[in-house]
């Protein structure tokens, strides 16, 4: 099938973005956008649909198997994976749109700037000080909360989560899920307060975040659990 | 400061080390710890911590180590890895790693090569976990000032003066700038999945141009022909993609159909361990079996015989993988497996303090040459990772001196031309020719060949040449079979070969020689008998 795909790029944070158009044929099923872009960017002839020479789509890329959160984008519409993208799943009436993230600084092409994502759980203050340690019971809800990949695909589609506000969005609610789990009684009690002030006190409950996780995390589970913890002070519910 | 170049699981380790001892450091990577190759470990972390009833020690894990790496590692190295291992799992624990529990302790899996369970695991996405853990802990230190990130920067090249190291250049990927700066440096690369696009389990940020740099500028390397090939991998797109060990670990089985039957060759072949076997002579069986006339079509992985605790509790997220990936549910059906390149026992050569042959240069992870000898075990490399993190740091510690911080503008140079696409395809092609599973001095002399008449066109191309021609050439030099070298020409260990092959830049060619493998301390031998 021959696709038309269109990619919004841009040179620098100071350049304004355009879209690079080109043509793609494929009748594989199992190859994703990360092959896609990885094909074209190692192929030295490559073109545009109006014939002219262009240089490679800048991305991030690292393991190709949905378990590092390099390579997310928007496409079509969507927050995902590029190595999660089917292209044929993907595409719409042979057409797929590819830009970056949204809530993040660009850089270049489809590169985003997530640095405001990992400073945020630096200042909510998400580390143990003293020993911890998960219950035998816990070990799955911390195993699950522990997957956060650190993508933003959660944080690009929740209505209240912006970089560098006070609400942190999901990718603070996984780790902190995991500290509570695992923290003695004064972490717990200093990660409780954190946790109220950036993930449960600016959350609007919208779920957007449901399943949009590419990692597959039950956030919603997660999030009723350490909810239950952090605020209502009731003892983790089983999952 | 302190320079750590590269922010997996031996970066992390080494900048908590570093942070305890309230010496600030620079983390460098290219991307942030979460897309580090260490979240792709999957199977365990190994410590005899005895807690599965089997009278298990740390001696044992020792000697399996030492045998599955054909007796080619530093013994007092892997003494201290292997001795250290119970108290780094129990401080994994601590740090909130959710590792299984029993009324003994922590759970423990068996792996390859070990007959013993002494690999901790969280199901199959141990590396992940621990990752996360680390991750959070270092996070502590960055907040208080200790712990420096760096994040998107490239290392361009090292800042050696007079047979010193004095810090390094850097650029960062995502303005284009350079800067100098000053300090010790230590390395936590990762292997040398670059040379190998496409053909590895690894990461595709891996370009193995800052190793290639390295050997240029006079680091010394050892082991280099020791690749290992994993024996259960899948094709994904760009990539080899891992099914750990703990499938055959927890029950999965191997055949190949003969004559219209499965045959269960590993299990056959090798009653004591079977299946898991160290992964040099699983993979190694896989190749011949394939090529016999009586067999029919592909390795098959099995694991249908698994009961239904054990894909729930156990292997959860690697049936969800493997069905993402291929379609089938290995729970019902049984998977084609191919081997694939998956880990790098030999890299920069270290001394058993992490030091490498230049003064304030240290190395630790997959990009050092130690503990795994001619090949590794299941469940090392996290340890080692780990462990070799917190050495190289303790020993960088030892020999700290205050360093101006600042950073200087600086030029990429000539090193600013990235290698073409082409050219880094070419050059793995003839590399994988040369160093399959099984060689032979004829193809790789043909390899020796070919890549003499493959033009490189900028010195990132240059410098990748003559890692490859170092790595071919170490391997022409080992004239015996040994772990995961084996030679169709000789295929007997011969003793006079249990060295350890050390190559050194000379000029546009590598020169190869053999160094002697330190005897075991008589102390620490007497203190495992007692």
């Amino acid at each position: 099938m021959l696709l038309q795909i269109e990619i919004e790029r841009r040179m620098s944070p100071e350049h304004k973005p355009y879209t690079l158009t080109l043509k793609y044929e494929t009748e594989n099923k199992s190859e994703t956008v990360a092959a896609m872009l990885q094909s074209i960017n190692s192929n030295s002839r490559r073109q545009d649909a109006e014939g002219k020479s262009f240089e490679p789509v800048r991305w991030e890329c690292s393991c190709l198997q949905k378990k590092c959160g390099a390579c997310a984008m928007v496409i079509n519409g969507r927050p995902m994976l590029a190595c999660d993208a089917k292209l044929l799943e993907a595409a719409k009436r042979g057409r797929i749109a590819i830009g970056p993230l949204k809530k993040f600084p660009p850089v270049a092409d489809l590169i985003v700037d997530r640095g405001p994502m990992l400073a945020a759980l630096s200042e909510a203050k998400l580390w143990l000080t003293e020993q911890g340690l998960v219950k035998a019971e816990n070990t799955d809800l911390a195993f699950e909360a522990s997957r956060c990949l650190q993508c933003g695909c959660c944080l690009e589609v929740c209505p209240n989560f912006y970089a560098g506000g006070s609400f942190m969005g999901m990718a603070a609610a996984m780790p902190g899920s995991r500290l509570l789990l695992a923290a003695g009684e004064t972490d717990k009690a200093a990660l409780a307060a954190e946790y109220k002030k950036h993930v449960y006190g600016g959350c609007g409950k919208s779920l957007a975040c449901r399943s949009i996780c590419p990692a597959g995390i039950d956030i919603e589970a997660l999030l009723v659990n350490s909810n239950a913890a952090a605020v209502w002070k009731r003892p983790w519910r089983k999952k | 400061m302190i320079n750590i170049i590269g922010a997996g699981l031996a970066g992390l380790s080494a900048a908590m080390e570093l942070a305890e001892r309230e010496i600030p450091c620079r983390l460098i990577s290219l991307q942030p710890s979460e897309r580090a190759q260490s979240v792709l470990a999957e199977g365990g972390i190994n410590a005899a911590l005895d807690t599965m009833n089997e009278h298990d020690s740390p001696a044992e894990h020792f000697n399996d180590t030492m045998r599955g790496g054909c007796f080619l590692a530093d013994p007092n190295a892997v003494y201290g890895l292997t001795s250290s291992a119970p108290d780094i799992v129990r401080r994994l624990l601590s740090l909130g790693v959710p590792f299984g529990l029993n009324d003994k302790g922590i759970v423990l899996r068996n792996f390859g090569g070990q007959k013993k369970k002494r690999t901790a695991y969280s199901k199959s996405s141990t590396g992940k976990i621990l990752m996360t853990a680390l991750i959070d802990t270092v996070r502590r230190y960055e907040s208080a000032g200790l712990v420096k990130r760096l994040p998107h920067h490239e290392l361009i090249k090292l800042r050696i003066e007079k047979g010193v190291c004095q810090g390094a250049v850097l650029r960062d990927c995502y303005s284009g700038e350079c800067q100098s700066l000053s300090g010790q440096v230590i390395l936590a690369l990762g292997g040398l999945n670059g040379l190998f696009p496409g053909r590895t389990t690894g990461t595709t940020q891996n370009t193995a141009d800052a190793a290639a740099e390295l050997f240029s500028q006079g680091v010394h390397f050892c082991d280099l022909e020791m690749l290992q090939y994993h024996p259960t991998t899948i094709p994904i797109p760009g990539k080899r993609c891992l099914i750990t060990e703990a499938a055959r670990g927890e029950g999965g089985r191997l055949w190949i159909s003969r004559n219209g039957e499965k045959w269960y060759f590993m299990e056959e072949k090798y009653p004591e361990l079977g299946n898991l076997m160290p992964r040099d002579v699983v993979a190694r069986e896989m190749f011949f079996v394939r090529r016999q006339e009586d067999t029919q079509g592909e390795v098959m992985l099995d694991m249908t015989g698994l009961s239904d605790e054990i894909w729930a509790k156990r292997l959860s997220d690697l049936r969800d993988n493997i069905i993402a990936h291929t379609g089938l549910d290995p729970k019902r059906s049984p998977i084609e497996v191919h081997e694939g390149i998956h880990y790098f026992m030999g890299g920069i050569a270290v001394d058993e303090q992490h030091r490498t042959n230049i003064s304030g240069l240290y190395a630790a992870g997959e990009c050092c040459g130690q503990y795994h000898g001619a090949n590794r075990l299941g469940g090392n490399s996290m340890l080692g990772a780990v462990y070799g993190g917190g050495v190289a740091a303790r020993t960088a510690a030892e020999e700290y001196a205050p360093s101006d911080d600042t950073a200087f503008p600086a030029e990429a140079g000539e090193l600013s031309a990235e290698a073409r696409p082409e050219f880094n395809e070419q050059l793995a092609a003839i590399l994988a020719e040369g160093l399959g599973i099984v060689r032979s001095g004829r193809k790789l002399e043909e390899a020796l060949k070919k890549l003499g008449e493959l033009e490189a066109v900028c010195l990132r191309e240059e410098n990748r040449s003559r890692l490859g021609l170092a790595m071919l050439r170490s391997a022409i030099a080992r004239r015996e079979s040994r772990g995961a070298h084996y030679r169709e020409d000789f295929p007997e260990t011969d003793e006079s070969f249990r060295k350890m092959t050390l190559a050194r830049c000379e000029g546009n060619d590598a020169d190869i020689s053999f160094q002697v493998i330190p005897e075991r301390r008589t102390a620490d031998a007497a203190s495992d008998r007692n």
